[in-house]
Order: structure tokens, then C-alpha cells, then sequence
């Protein structure tokens, strides 16, 4: 191989990566405090291309202001399912918040699906960040350079918010014992609804960034990033913020180059991923970023 | 440690029932239209995907049938009542939509389904259950394979893949091509395979085919495949897959600096593949069945005066005319059996020859497959532009 064309892949590698960590970062923070894993979180992700998409085109907005909507309303759409579908469970067994989880998914899905119909629809492009650079042979979308500085933005603004504020302080006492924490004075409802609230937009900001780089959006779309997203926290280990990030990069980029080394095998992208994850499970089930879960958020 | 451990792993088999729960959600109908059954009502059972990947397809072809039954909503003096039932771009839908339209609702005859391999997943249950299907535009060869039960209103793809292989020898000059296909569907592949056997032929090498790369349903990051392919610097790419992918295949391609030409199959012509694709599907040249802009039969002028009236500044796609053609193919083959019968239907429609449908004449061969010419077309502003009719021999 051409030193060029593995630069090229690099550049694939790394812009693939920091999608699949901006989402699993809102993902592995929702399980940092709750121990719940959202399985409705690439629904969520879903749902914020769609009013993004009718942002611009029914409502004739401007691309930027379209997007800043499409975050808030999703923030919002977080914040509800949270209280709709979680906060009753959550005195209840485990295994009945994730179904609860899982019954949400569906019904965004669902509820997409008879809304918006079957069809896909063609996401708004902003020519000023989907348009290509050459460098040298190597060929590059601006959103390539756009999404890891986003996700390195959020990623550090998270990290500021989790040790740095009081929300971050109740965030980490919740995550601890909720109820204690609750004893002690921490509003544990408005805890979680923040949570939820950074958490969804952090899959908001994903979603607009995926729309954009992939500008075909339909009702199931959310469920792989999902599953990416959740198979990149894991590989980092659940519940920590600079894990999911790590492991977002790394299947990011492995995918690629499993592909750009192996090209007979590249139908078999997906199936990678989730052989890693059972050799993860197996062999270091706490992740890589550590011996325990390091810090839950 | 341990715990955390198994609520991880139960995460993870809770994530695999949702990714195979998908697929295995029991089919519903989703419109049925007319009276219950009885005695006076003939029943046909539509089944096409309006959900999932193949979404628009399917819609396109339901919107031929539904204006064929508007226009011919009777057949021996009785009411014909289409079932729709959708069957969510899935194989294992496909099998579950047309065991329930065969057992449940008893159906004499069944459209569909846009998409081969969806088709050829409901070929055994219609061959057990005698109930004939007729598909309007899927071209693997194998759906009509061996099933006496299975017959289609389009040309198969050994003929496309020929056409396309001429085209880009003859029109694009190309001597070295590269492949993209969609390894999880018949149809891709079929066509890929077909493709790559007339092209060898033609250029007399056998290394004409510099690259191959493969993709599956539902993917949408195509960057590693494409940067592989583009340091074979192929001068034509023939990519036969879905609009879903392969809007998204084009555009990715031209990011990353890929100039040549791409050409693919009939699964093009959706105006969803030019709304994704943008500028970047500009020139994208493929094969498919019909025309607007040439009408052939006075069938044809029909039905492009009535699609006109129902849905005004629109053009109607091939596949809405083949949806139009299975209806009232299958209508014809109900009137000279006239009988309900699947069976008396299934032995008349294996007689079709010379039916004028809305894309042509249509005679049914030993297989159960139309033999037709082929249109080019390409996209140009915007639009999808007439360029050639290739004859079928």
C-alpha cells in the first residue's frame, strides 16, 4: 500500500472515530450516573436529524439556527423519556428499567417511522463543511477536521462540568448512591433530568455531525451508530468519559483499516465490532481505561 | 467486579435481541382497501417493502398498483381487492408477509416484491401454497428459477448486466473497471457477476476488473472501500446496488477524489438517489425499463395520462409502470382462466404472449420472465434523462 492511501485511511479512521466517540461519550455518561445502559440513546440520535432536516426544509430556517433548535428539542426529548419511561423504574429491578429502555427505543423508532414514513430523507449539506481539501494525493472533508475538535470541545467541557461545578459535584454523588445522596440534600430528580439532558445532547451533537457526513436519514438509522457508540464505551470501559473516547478512536479506525488491509472481508465490517466487544467481555471486561471503572463520571 | 461484569453481558444479549428482534417482528397489513372477503370479492396480495432500506422502491411500485386496480378495480363481474402488506425491506418479512398473504388471507395471485432477493425469500412458500407471484421489477435470475409459481414483468439481469458492459466498453471507453457491490443482496451480486462476465469478454482480458469491493445493507461509511479502489485508478465504476448506499457510495467517492464515471441497475431510478446525491450523482448512467419520454403501447399512453392526472408535474418511475403491468397482467390471466383459482391463474399466466402492458409488450418465456429492451438513462440537472434503448435479442 501507497503511504498516501494509508494516509488516506488514517484520515477516514480518525473522522469515523471521533463520531463514533462524540456519541458514546452522552452514552457511557447516562450509565456513569444512572447504571443504566439507554438503549433509546441512537433513537434519540435519530430524532435530532429529523427535526434538524425539518428545521430547514419546512420551516425555511438557516442551516446553523436549524441545528441550535434541533438540540434543544432533543435535549428536551431526553429530558421527558427520562421521566416518562425511567424515573418511575427507578426503585425497580434492573432488568425492568432496561426493558423499559429497550420498549423506548421501539416506540421512537415507531413513532418516526409514522411520522416522517418509510422513505429516507436527504439531510441539509453545508457546503462550507462537507466540501472536500486536497492535501498532497490525500483528499479531505472539512468535517473530518471539524468533528475531532467538536468531540475534544465536549470532551473537556464534560470533564470541567463533572469535577469542576456543583452539578458535576450532585452528578457524582448521584452516581455514587443516589439515595444517599438524596439525604444528603442533592435534588436527585434535576441530578438525572441534567444528566439526560448533556447526555441527549451529546447524541444530538453526534447526530448533526453524522447527518451532515452521511446526508441520508431514516427511521432505523440510530440503531448501529447505537451500537457503535455502546460497543465504543465498553471497549473503553463503561461509566468513564475519556474511555468511551479512546474506544470510540479505536473502532473508529480499526474498522477502517480492517478493511483497508483485508479488503475481502469489508461486508464483514460491522461483525468485527462485535467480535471485539466479546473479546473485550472476555478478557478485560472492565474496558481498557482501567482494573476497575475507574471514575463513574 | 463480577457483577458489573454480568450486567454487561446481559447488556450485551439484551443488544443482539434488539438487533435480531428487528428482523423478526410479525408482519402486519399495514392498508387493505374494499370489502371484506365473500364470494364476489377476488383478493390480490401485494407485499413490498415500505419501510426499511428499500422503502422508496416499494412505494413506487405500490403506486403503479394501486392506479392499475383505480383503473381496473374488476375482473369476471367481481371486485378485486388488493392486500398490501409490508414487509420491511427483510427476507425474513418477505417470508413471513407472503405465508400470511397465502394462509391467512387466501389470496389468489401476489405482486412483489421490489428487490430480488426479497422476492426470491417468498419463493418457496408461493410454490408450496400454488398460489402464483408475479414480480414487477426484480431481475435475478433466480427468482423465477425452477418455480413454476414465479413469474416477472421485467428483463432479467444476465441481459442488463450485458447492457451495461457494452455501455461502458462501447460508450465509455473503459478497459479497466472496478466493482462495488452489496454483498448481502442477490441482486448486487447477480448483476456484478453478470457484469463481470460480458466485460471480460468484451475487452478479451482477463484482468479488466481491477477491484472489487463489497459493502452491506445498511452501511453508510464507504471511505475504506473507496479509497482502495481509487489507488487501482479504474476508469468506469459499475456499482448495481440499492439507492440507499448507493447515493451515498457516489458521493463519498467524489469527496475522496474519485473522477471516474459510475454506472449502475435499474434500483437507481428513485428520486431519492438524486436528493441524497446531489451534484455528486450528476452523469450516473444505469440501466432500467422504461421510459415516459417514449411511450411504446397504446397501453403505455394510459397509463401515463392517468399517472399524469393523479400526480401532476411528476414523472412516473419504470418501477410504477412494471407495479402497473404485474396488476394488470395478472388481471388478464383471471379473465382467460376465469376463475379465482391460483392455480387455473398460475397455468393462463404462464400463457401471457403479446400483452400489452404499460412498459412494453409482454410474453411470458419458459422461465416465467418478460423479454424486453433495456433504456438508458442518466442523471443530467437534476433529473433523470433518457439516453438509449438497447433491443433485447
Amino acid at each position: 500500500m501507497e503511504f498516501s492511501t494509508f494516509l488516506q485511511h488514517l484520515a477516514n479512521g480518525i473522522s469515523l472515530g471521533s463520531l463514533y466517540a462524540l456519541v458514546a461519550i452522552g452514552y457511557t455518561m447516562v450509565y456513569g450516573t444512572l447504571r443504566l445502559i439507554n438503549f433509546a440513546h441512537g433513537d434519540i440520535f435519530m430524532m435530532t436529524t429529523y427535526f434538524a432536516f425539518y428545521g430547514v426544509t419546512t420551516f425555511m430556517l438557516p442551516w446553523y439556527l436549524s441545528f441550535v433548535l434541533a438540540i434543544i428539542l432533543t435535549m428536551a426529548l431526553g429530558v421527558v423519556l427520562e421521566a416518562g419511561a425511567y424515573r418511575p423504574l427507578r426503585d425497580a429491578p434492573k432488568i425492568s428499567i432496561m426493558i423499559s429502555a429497550i420498549g423506548a427505543s421501539f416506540l421512537l423508532e415507531n413513532l418516526a417511522t409514522v411520522l416522517f414514513g418509510g422513505r429516507p430523507k436527504a439531510f441539509p449539506t453545508v457546503k462550507a463543511l462537507t466540501d472536500s481539501i486536497q492535501i498532497g494525493s490525500v483528499s479531505i472533508q472539512k468535517l473530518t477536521f471539524a468533528i475531532p475538535i467538536v468531540t475534544l470541545v465536549f470532551l473537556f467541557g464534560l470533564l470541567f462540568l463533572i469535577h469542576r461545578t456543583k452539578t458535576g459535584m450532585a452528578m457524582r454523588a448521584v452516581a455514587k448512591d443516589y439515595e444517599t445522596a438524596g439525604i444528603m440534600g442533592v435534588n436527585v430528580n434535576q441530578t438525572i433530568s441534567k444528566t439526560f439532558a448533556i447526555g441527549s445532547m451529546l447524541a444530538a451533537v453526534g447526530a448533526l455531525m453524522w447527518g451532515l457526513k452521511f446526508p441520508q436519514i431514516v427511521p432505523l438509522m440510530g440503531i448501529m451508530p447505537g451500537l457503535k457508540a455502546f460497543i465504543a464505551a465498553v471497549i473503553g470501559g463503561i461509566g468513564n468519559i475519556k474511555g468511551a473516547m479512546i474506544g470510540g478512536f479505536i473502532l473508529g479506525i480499526g474498522e477502517i483499516m480492517i478493511v483497508a488491509f483485508a479488503p475481502s472481508l469489508s461486508g464483514y465490517r460491522d461483525a468485527f465490532a462485535f467480535i471485539f466487544l466479546i473479546v473485550i467481555l472476555l478478557f478485560k471486561p472492565t474496558g481498557l481505561t482501567g482494573e476497575k471503572i475507574a471514575e463513574k463520571v | 467486579m463480577k457483577k458489573k461484569a454480568s450486567v454487561l453481558v446481559s447488556a450485551l444479549l439484551v443488544g443482539a435481541l434488539i438487533v435480531t428482534g428487528c428482523g423478526t417482528k410479525t408482519a402486519t397489513p399495514t392498508a387493505t382497501t374494499g370489502s371484506n372477503a365473500s364470494g364476489d370479492v377476488i383478493k390480490i396480495g401485494v407485499f413490498e417493502p415500505m419501510t426499511g432500506a428499500n422503502a422508496a422502491g416499494g412505494a413506487l411500485e405500490v403506486d403503479g398498483i394501486k392506479l392499475a386496480n383505480k383503473l381496473y378495480p374488476e375482473v369476471n363481474g367481481k371486485k378485486v381487492e388488493l392486500v398490501l402488506v409490508d414487509n420491511k425491506s427483510d427476507k425474513v418479512e418477505a417470508a413471513s408477509a407472503a405465508s400470511r398473504l397465502v394462509e391467512k388471507e387466501k389470496v389468489s395471485a401476489i405482486i412483489g416484491s421490489w428487490g430480488s432477493s426479497l422476492s426470491m425469500a417468498a419463493g418457496d412458500i408461493v410454490k408450496k401454497a400454488q398460489v402464483p407471484a408475479v414480480a414487477a421489477s426484480a431481475t435475478n435470475p433466480l427468482v423465477t428459477k425452477n418455480n413454476d409459481f414465479y413469474f416477472r414483468v421485467c428483463f432479467i439481469d444476465p441481459f442488463q448486466g450485458k447492457v451495461m458492459a457494452n455501455y461502458a466498453f462501447n460508450n465509455l471507453k473503459a478497459k479497466k473497471v472496478a466493482i462495488v457491490q452489496e454483498v448481502s443482496n442477490d441482486y448486487s451480486i447477480g448483476l456484478a457477476k453478470f457484469f463481470t462476465d460480458s466485460f471480460k469478454q468484451l475487452t478479451g482480458d482477463n484482468d479488466a476488473i481491477v477491484g472489487v469491493a463489497n459493502y452491506n445493507t445498511g452501511d453508510q461509511d464507504f471511505s475504506a472501500q473507496l479509497t482502495n479502489l481509487k489507488a487501482k485508478n479504474p476508469d468506469v465504476i459499475f456499482a448495481p446496488g440499492n439507492f440507499t448506499e448507493s447515493s451515498l457510495i457516489i458521493k463519498q467517492a467524489r469527496q475522496l477524489g474519485i473522477k471516474a464515471p459510475f454506472i449502475g441497475g435499474d434500483t437507481w431510478e428513485v428520486p431519492e438517489f438524486i436528493e441524497v446525491g446531489k451534484e455528486a450523482v450528476e452523469g450516473a448512467t444505469f440501466s432500467t425499463f422504461f421510459t415516459s419520454e417514449k411511450p411504446i403501447t397504446p397501453e403505455s399512453e394510459k397509463f401515463l395520462a392517468e399517472f399524469r392526472k393523479a400526480n401532476p408535474g411528476v414523472e412516473p418511475a419504470a418501477v410504477t409502470a412494471l407495479g402497473y403491468d404485474a396488476y394488470i397482467t395478472i388481471l388478464d390471466a383471471i379473465k382467460r382462466a376465469n376463475s379465482a383459482d391460483p392455480v387455473k391463474i398460475k397455468e393462463q399466466l404462464a400463457k401471457t404472449k403479446d400483452f400489452p402492458g404499460a412498459a412494453g409488450m409482454i410474453t411470458l418465456d419458459e422461465n416465467g420472465d418478460a423479454v424486453k429492451d433495456a433504456v438508458i438513462k442518466q442523471v443530467k440537472n437534476g433529473k433523470f434523462a433518457f439516453m438509449d434503448i438497447i433491443k433485447a435479442k
